[in-house]
């Protein structure tokens, strides 16, 4: 038994007696430890490492009084206990509570690879080294993170399982003359990780993107590189496959109908080879595959148990510490590459448009449609008869990403090259969105830095 | 100098004291270290029922350590005794070690008095001590109501934070701080023919400060829902807001928004340095402009003032061990400081720091926000729409963005209203709003304040920044406030 193990056991043993046989509990004891090498001007300025062991419970008594808690002091399972149960004891009887999990196998045990796991401020320092050196004398910004998790669940109805995870990331900028480039990279592996290919990358696109000028707003077609495509994505996979935005009604997915291009296909891998997640869900959920669309038809939502209850459908294992208020998102998501070849070839079929490296600080305007503001981060260029012409200034838009996938306004790249989640690195780490690159028939380009 | 706060124990002197000494015995030119116990709660309410109720303990060390110009830290939760505090800070020493591979420039430290003191916030009716049933009639009331009255989705929360911290540095510095927060808020939403609306009060996120739960009792949620949820159904059938350039009245509540993203980030020092450039970002202010730079009209006075009572961002000193200060960052229009720590500040030729903060234990102290505030003007709302002939007053926020170097914003708001020849006429939904920072800024023509209860310290709660991820609390003291020729009605 491990020392996991036992703090679960322990925290269970105290369940019964604090609130006897019929009290319905999840425990999860969680060991992380996230470590992150932050660089600017080319040089580490921050270098942090954080490790912890976090014991949380759920626990139900009378048939709906839930509470959740958690706490770094592990050595004191008896207030836990008490405290979460005097909490749930004073909560009133909720009557759409979902229950427990119970046993269910797992599909895997996760992907920890442990030479991630192991990664020592030195290994970081010379992958931060690496990206520096590549960048040929830019100045350079930017992370590399390793960060692991070990996770013991057990709930009271039977279900007891173990899975461990890893990621890494390397996310650098390169900047010249008030033009930035950049290049990311996510895996479950560390080793995967080629921090200078991704800074002579960064640096070969700062090039590019000195002496930009603004263009007029208005609808333009555009080719996302995989930086912005991962954006879009999370998106999408928070907003509109989300279960409990469609139990919200501010979801505007038509599932079953054709509502994108049959070029689209997205799932959320989190059971795959690759995925950086753990896999089960907080609620002890073995994760699985769940396909969200197929051929340009949705098809599938994300859900933990209550909203699955509401749905009438049964868990896809996406329960967080966070969904009941943010609702349950896809940790893994995967868009299908598709027959549109490189980024350079989706540009070649470009008659006129703009070729985005990112996007920034996108908001939603309008849940329902899927309405987004945001901006053009690190590099735009114009596009005219298949070739870029002249590097952009850094555009606002405010665009449906529903619309801008419709059918007919999709050309979906061939590679998939895969991103660190930036709106959703959670403690353990950085999710890891798989997506190519995309071509879209349009873009609504609102506004530019000068107005 | 107040005294250290009874609530913080002298045993987390002992392990913060342990661990400095480590990584100075380690290499260490300079080591703090924060032992830091926070206590936060947190209940949701949906449709009448509470629908999350969640505690949380964290507790743990974190220690900064500077070899040569290069930084490290390391964290370590709940450290059982001295020997893991000493290997906390030994490993800090050995991660500055390794960030020496791809050194910066030498690092200096402004100076800060080595303070043996404390503080702590003011709080009446202790929001852990506050019986969670109380809470929870509270939150499902309103929801009941609002529910009740007709909208499809009825939401209320509120949050507590109890946060005891012990700081010690290799400069003598021995600081302990209890500083309790909390807050509450309500929304709904309707939904339409291919639309949702959305009201919240009494902020978009709720209202939070350094206070006790007095403050939840003063924001009379139970007072608001009826109001709320009427208008959130009003809304499904009001015109559109129009597209164009016109005049424009911001509420308070979006006021401290927009004081938040384009002034306060923009103001942060490691920003402005570049510190920050790959991830949130840089900023259009160029410190060779400090003291002569017009970044708005003559109305805009914004002061970083952590000592405001009661505001989300307010301490008695930061996490660097700097004690707290008041001190302008635009003084009628024209930008004059900045939000800065001491190696920062130390590289930007200037003499103060104060503005550096860590999310909880585990996370690296760095440039934060504090309380950000445009003082008061001499004018009154009331007055504001008296001498607008053809505007849209904006309430409320429900989304917000801006670029990377905090010039371009588009801010959407919950409602509208056209205001007409000097009179708030038909409501409008949808409304939303686009600009450059310091243009915008110079069309301020009339500022809010002078009626009672204009002017608030309004609290964020969830400032991100960093990597990993931090979550900030700040304070923004903001009143409604007029412009001229702002572009209203974007469209996607």
């Amino acid at each position: 038994m491990t020392a996991l193990d036992s703090l679960v056991a322990a925290v269970l043993d105290e369940v019964r007696r604090q609130a006897g046989a019929d009290a319905a509990a999840v425990v999860r004891a969680e060991s992380s430890a996230l470590a992150l090498t932050r660089f600017a001007a080319s040089a580490v300025h921050q270098n942090a490492a954080d490790e912890r062991t976090t014991l949380h419970l759920q626990l139900t008594v009378d048939g709906g009084r839930t509470a959740t808690a958690s706490t770094t002091r592990t050595s004191s399972a008896a207030d836990l206990v008490t405290a979460t149960l005097a909490a749930a004891r004073l909560r009133p009887r909720d009557a759409d509570w979902p229950g427990l999990a119970g046993p269910a196998p797992l599909v895997s045990t996760g992907n920890p690879d442990e030479a991630t796991a192991q990664a020592s401020p030195a290994e970081r320092a010379a992958a931060v080294a690496a990206f520096v050196g590549a960048a040929g004398g830019l100045s350079t910004a930017g992370y590399v993170q390793t960060s692991s998790s070990t996770v013991v669940l057990a709930d009271t109805a039977g279900q007891h399982v173990r899975g461990a995870a890893t990621s890494a990331a390397c996310d650098g900028i390169a900047r010249l003359s008030g033009a930035d480039g950049v290049a990311r990279s996510a895996s479950r592996r560390f080793a995967d990780l080629d921090p200078a290919a991704l800074g002579a990358r960064a640096a070969a696109k700062a090039r590019a993107g000195v002496d930009a000028v603004p263009v007029d707003p208005g609808r333009y077609a555009v080719v996302l590189e995989p930086a912005a495509v991962g954006d879009v994505v999370a998106g999408l996979t928070s907003g509109q496959f989300n279960g409990k935005a469609v139990v919200d009604g501010t979801s505007g997915l038509r599932l079953d109908e054709q509502q994108f291009d049959e070029a689209v296909s997205l799932v959320d891998d989190a059971a795959g080879p690759e995925a950086t997640g753990l896999p089960f869900d907080t609620e002890g959920t073995p994760a699985r595959r769940t396909d969200l669309v197929r051929d340009g038809v949705p098809v599938g939502l994300t859900t933990d148990r209550r909203v699955a209850a509401a749905l009438g459908s049964s868990s896809t294992g996406h329960a967080s510490d966070t969904s009941a208020t943010a609702g349950p998102i896809a940790g893994d998501p995967a868009l299908a590459p598709g027959d549109g070849g490189s980024v350079d070839d989706l540009v070649a079929g470009l008659e006129r448009g703009l070729l985005v490296s990112d996007l920034w600080y996108t908001r939603v305007v309008d849940p329902k449609r899927s309405v987004w503001t945001g901006l053009t981060r690190n590099g735009v260029w114009l596009v005219e008869d298949g070739r870029v012409v002249a590097p952009v200034s850094t555009l606002r838009f405010t665009q449906s990403y529903l619309e801008a996938l419709a059918p007919g306004a999709v050309t979906v790249g061939s590679v998939v090259d895969p991103q660190p989640g930036r709106l959703t690195m959670t403690y353990a780490g950085t999710n890891r969105f798989a997506v190519p690159p995309l071509r879209l028939a349009s873009w609504n380009i609102t506004g530019n830095t000068t107005g | 100098m107040a005294d250290v706060p009874r609530t913080v124990e002298a045993a987390a002197f002992d392990a913060a004291a342990a661990a400095v000494e480590a990584a100075l015995a380690a290499g260490a030119r300079y080591a703090d270290a924060r032992l830091v116990d926070r206590r936060y709660e947190s209940m949701t309410a949906r449709d009448g029922d509470v629908r999350a109720l969640t505690q949380t303990t964290s507790a743990g060390l974190g220690v900064r350590a500077l070899v040569g110009s290069s930084w490290g830290f390391a964290a370590l939760g709940d450290p059982a005794g001295d020997a893991d505090a000493r290997r906390t800070g030994a490993r800090a020493t050995e991660i500055a070690e390794a960030s020496a591979a791809v050194p910066g420039p030498p690092v200096d430290l402004v100076g800060v008095p080595a303070v043996h003191g404390g503080w702590a916030s003011e709080c009446l009716e202790d929001p852990f001590d506050v019986p969670l049933a109380e809470k929870g009639d509270l939150l499902t009331g309103v929801t009941a109501t609002m529910r009740a009255a007709g909208v499809a989705v009825a939401e209320a929360s509120s949050q507590a934070w109890d946060t005891r911290t012990a700081f010690v540095s290799s400069e003598g510095a021995r600081i302990g701080q209890h500083v309790r927060e909390c807050g509450a808020g309500m929304h709904c939403l309707t939904v339409g023919d291919g639309e949702t609306q959305r009201r919240s009060y009494p902020a978009f996120r709720g209202q939070f400060g350094t206070r006790g739960w007095e403050l939840v009792r003063e924001i009379d949620l139970p007072g608001h829902a009826d109001r709320i949820a009427a208008e959130c159904q009003e809304l499904l059938t009001a015109p559109s807001c129009p597209s164009g350039d016109t005049t424009l009245l911001l509420g308070g509540e979006q006021m401290s928004l927009q004081i938040h993203e384009s002034v306060g980030h923009a103001i942060e020092l490691d920003r402005i340095l570049g510190w920050e450039a790959a991830f949130a970002g840089t900023s259009w202010l160029d410190l060779d402009q400090l003291g002569s730079l017009r970044f708005g009209s003559e109305l805009m006075n914004i002061t970083i003032d952590p000592t405001i009572p009661g505001a989300l961002g307010s301490f008695g000193f930061d996490d660097e061990g700097t004690p707290a200060a008041a001190r302008d960052a635009v003084r009628n229009g024209v930008w004059v400081g900045v939000l800065a720590g001491r190696d920062s500040a130390a590289v930007a030729g200037l003499d103060y720091a104060g503005s550096v903060r860590a999310d909880g234990f585990a996370r690296l102290p760095m440039v934060r926000m504090t309380n950000v505030g445009l003082e008061p003007g001499p004018h009154t709302l009331e007055e504001m729409i008296a001498a607008t002939d053809d505007g849209v007053l904006m309430e409320h926020n429900r989304s917000w963005s801006i670029d990377d170097r905090r010039l371009n914003f588009q801010f959407g708001c919950e409602i509208g209203w056209e205001v007409r020849n000097g009179r708030k006429g038909r409501m409008l939904k949808n409304p939303s709003y686009t600009g450059i920072g310091p243009r915008f800024w110079s069309s301020l023509d009339m500022l809010g304040g002078r009626a009672p209860g204009e002017w608030r310290a309004w609290g964020t709660p969830n400032c991100g920044k960093g990597q990993p991820g931090q979550v900030g609390h700040t304070g923004h003291g903001a009143a409604p406030a007029r412009f001229s020729g702002v572009r209203v009605g974007v469209r996607g």
